[in-house]
């Protein structure tokens, strides 16, 4: 069972209590581009095998949209953090380097 | 007007532990910035509550306040008083970005009374209900098993339910099984 910490509330969720949002840090693409960016942006997708960045509502709960890093092949949580973000922040590529040195990630690593 | 009636008209289940519908319960949802002072003092002066910090919950009388999101507060009040409770809010918070509303009727409100109310809740909810872990003054918004709710303990042997009006009757069955004589598991 996926258990993870909401950065909002501070609740350790599982994953019954979460509604998953598929991948995180997705760039959206609108009116003026090009088609091979809309496609990018409207179907593909990471299917990594290891760490992985990923959209979650505290749906049961809270309420709250955030992003979360985890590891596919071993489910271990790397961390939470807020929506309100580009990128995921320092401590979180820190904690992820810490684990899997040399991880890298559609353009972040 | 017609009359108002809550969900399950005060039905109540004696088991090993006692489940009661709660009748009608005036409830105010108020969203907005929580930080902000015009709305803390505007909690404060209708319920006579301070804002509470996150995921939990205090109550004075018949009043009480619960941290329900980042942004947004449950009043709970006598079910006569939401309506007027929201013009207060209303008054007090014009010109600021805010949401109140009455939700009193959207709602259902349980009482869970007995030694065992920890390990009834547990029975249903994906939470740790230990004394170390879930302790009074804490409301926690969660799931009854499929049915979105919260909870919070009013006393060591007393907890109250929130619930869907719509889903009152799902959530009285599920308590019903889960306090039913013989069904104790004896983990708290």
């Amino acid at each position: 069972m996926l258990i993870l910490t909401c950065p909002y509330c501070g609740i350790d969720a599982d994953e019954t209590e979460l509604a998953a949002g598929g991948q995180a840090h997705i760039k959206r693409e609108t009116v003026g581009a090009s088609d091979d960016a809309f496609e990018e942006y409207m179907f593909m997708r990471e299917n990594p095998k290891g760490v992985h960045f990923e959209r979650w509502r505290h749906a049961n709960g809270c309420g709250k949209w955030f992003h979360a890093a985890r590891c596919t092949m071993t489910l271990e949580v790397f961390g939470t953090y807020e929506a309100q973000t580009y990128e995921p922040p320092a401590e979180i590529r820190a904690a992820i380097s810490a684990k899997r040195p040399g991880w890298s990630w559609g353009s972040f690593s | 007007m017609s009359n108002a009636v809550s969900a399950l008209q005060g039905v109540s289940y004696d088991g090993y532990v006692k489940v009661t519908e709660q009748g009608l319960r005036g409830m105010i949802t108020l969203r907005g910035d929580l930080a902000s002072a015009k709305l803390k003092t505007a909690v404060s002066k209708l319920s006579g509550v301070k804002v509470p910090a996150v995921n939990a919950c205090a109550f004075k009388g018949a009043y009480g306040v619960a941290w329900m999101s980042p942004d947004e507060l449950l009043i709970l009040c006598p079910y006569d008083a939401a309506e007027a409770g929201v013009a207060q809010l209303s008054k007090a918070l014009k010109g600021q970005h805010f949401l109140a509303a009455n939700v009193s009727d959207a709602r259902a409100v349980f009482q869970i009374e007995g030694a065992q109310v920890r390990e009834v809740l547990a029975k249903l909810a994906p939470v740790d209900l230990s004394e170390g872990a879930f302790q009074l003054g804490q409301l926690r918004r969660t799931r009854i098993a499929q049915a979105p709710a919260a909870f919070w303990l009013k006393d060591a042997g007393t907890a109250e339910v929130i619930c869907f009006r719509s889903q009152a009757d799902y959530v009285f069955e599920l308590f019903k099984r889960a306090a039913m004589p013989g069904a104790e598991v004896g983990v708290f």
